[in-house]
């Protein structure tokens, strides 16, 4: 399904760095850095809340309002319960919508947003999301002091958070479509290998968006993927030449692969999160965007829907990708 | 595209892991680890004048301690992802595993935290290895008298 809209702008947008992020190629971009993972906090988790809290209220003192000046909010981490976005948001006195959909959260959340906004329910709004590299090997993995070789397709999930305000006043940026994805199995098992796991539900995305807004990939400045990773990124090249005859040059990147120093660091297969497309987005893609070097920019959040529990039971991991059209109008 | 297909499609882009230099490092790790163990028997046994046994006893005791006190300083995790199968099958592997699973549930209290939690990667090395000793020791008893 795909939604046009005509009034949703982005106001403003904020980014909180933590550890490796951090030392990336983007680590002048960000509004806070958290140098480890703890930040005098005493646990992983509380961490993490610190950091959306922190990444709200500086989109709140950029775009000079209260928190009641705020309509309400879409908030989405990785926890079970998204219980990081309830607590952060406990403190808060916005109106609140937790979602999840793993790492395709950051588009889901703004096109929910932005079609209450487009309804002229509501004025503005806020979509936060965050993720924690420990909180999420905790969960999904392993023990964080627990070394067991992993294999290179591994993903190493982010540490931060962001926010973005969305309006109904005009700003040079313009939220113009939006796409939902589908929920696609392709049976792959093999929790070390996320790309894999997205990809299909990616290129189903991309192949929707472009036959509904009848636009080429030539049309788009860039088109950028969630947290495919460096290996899934080539999946995802041959997979949507072969499936649906499109063909990605090189106006098509992978924010996994751009975030992380791959010469220093053992980052494995790239980053990911909910929070890895939206701190490459938001970091560096909207001031490009607001300097006019790139006009039109389709953004495709993927996301593994994986439970610890399906996969010891040996079923494989559903995936699903949304869609959001951004231009310079 | 049929799920057999997309599957060859990802396994194209896979990139191989090295099996050779990944089984010669843990040879060479795992090698040390049981030259230590020596060093550390033939030590306690020369210095405390004890019996082979009581010094193998201290020498698995010295191996766990300094595991579990790697673990927790933090940079054990690193050389186990490192040195794969050559550090986390001997014991040090067991404490590690028993340690970090401590270390991580510590914030959720004594009972509901550590207490429910410290075997949960090691929990399968003791229950299987119970039930082995006892079929084995069985085996042992009925074919070959005990």
């Amino acid at each position: 399904m795909n939604i046009k809209f005509n009034n949703v702008y982005v106001q403003e947008v904020s980014t909180v760095a933590g550890p490796f992020v951090i030392e990336g190629p983007l680590k002048d971009k960000f509004d806070k850095k958290f140098i480890d993972f703890y930040d005098g906090e005493k646990t992983f988790e509380m961490c993490e809340m610190k950091e959306l809290q922190e990444a709200i209220q500086i989109l709140l003192d950029k775009t000079k309002m209260q928190q009641e000046d705020i309509d309400f909010a879409i908030s989405a981490d990785l926890m079970n319960q998204s219980t990081i976005s309830n607590f952060a948001y406990s403190k808060l006195e916005i109106p609140y919508l937790g979602v999840y959909n793993a790492c395709a959260s950051m588009c889901e959340s703004i096109l929910l947003a932005s079609s209450i906004i487009e309804n002229k329910s509501a004025k503005n709004a806020i979509c936060s999301t965050s993720s924690h590299n420990m909180t999420a090997e905790r969960q999904f993995r392993n023990p964080v002091e627990y070394g067991a070789p992993k294999p290179k397709t591994t993903t190493f999930t982010v540490t931060g958070a962001t926010g973005i305000m969305l309006t109904s006043n005009k700003t040079d940026i313009k939220v113009t479509s939006a796409t939902v994805g589908k929920v696609i199995d392709m049976g792959v098992m093999n929790v070390f290998d996320m790309g894999s796991v997205m990809t299909p539900s990616a290129g189903y995305t991309l192949n929707e968006h472009l036959k509904q807004t009848n636009t080429n990939v030539s049309d788009y400045d860039l088109i950028l993927t969630g947290d495919l990773g460096i290996y899934g990124k080539q999946i995802f090249k041959e997979y949507c030449y072969k499936e649906y005859g499109i063909k990605l040059e090189d106006n098509y990147d992978d924010s996994a692969t751009r975030i992380y120093d791959f010469n220093s660091e053992d980052i494995y297969a790239g980053g990911s999160g909910p929070s890895c497309l939206p701190l490459v987005v938001y970091s560096d893609i909207i001031p490009r965007m607001r300097n006019k070097e790139l006009k039109k920019v389709l953004l495709i959040a993927t996301g593994a829907l994986m439970s610890p529990t399906t996969c010891n039971q040996k079923l494989s991991i559903p995936s699903v990708s949304h869609a959001i059209c951004l231009e310079v109008i | 595209m049929e799920k057999k297909e997309y599957q060859k499609l990802t396994e194209k882009y896979s990139p191989k892991e090295n099996k050779l230099k990944n089984a010669i490092i843990a040879f060479l790790i795992g090698g040390l680890v049981g030259i230590i163990g020596q060093a550390l028997v033939d030590l306690y046994m020369n210095v405390g004048q004890i019996s082979q046994s009581e010094a193998t006893s201290l020498m698995m005791v010295t191996l766990i301690f300094l595991s579990c006190l790697f673990t927790a300083l933090g940079f054990f995790d690193n050389w186990v992802s490192k040195a794969g199968a050559g550090l986390f099958i001997p014991i040090s592997g067991f404490a590690h595993a028993t340690t970090s699973s401590a270390l991580e549930y510590k914030r959720e209290g004594l009972v509901m935290g550590i207490g429910s939690n410290i075997f949960k990667l090691s929990g399968s090395v003791i229950l299987y290895g119970v039930i082995a000793a006892y079929v084995f020791g069985i085996i042992r008893f009925v074919f070959f008298g005990g």
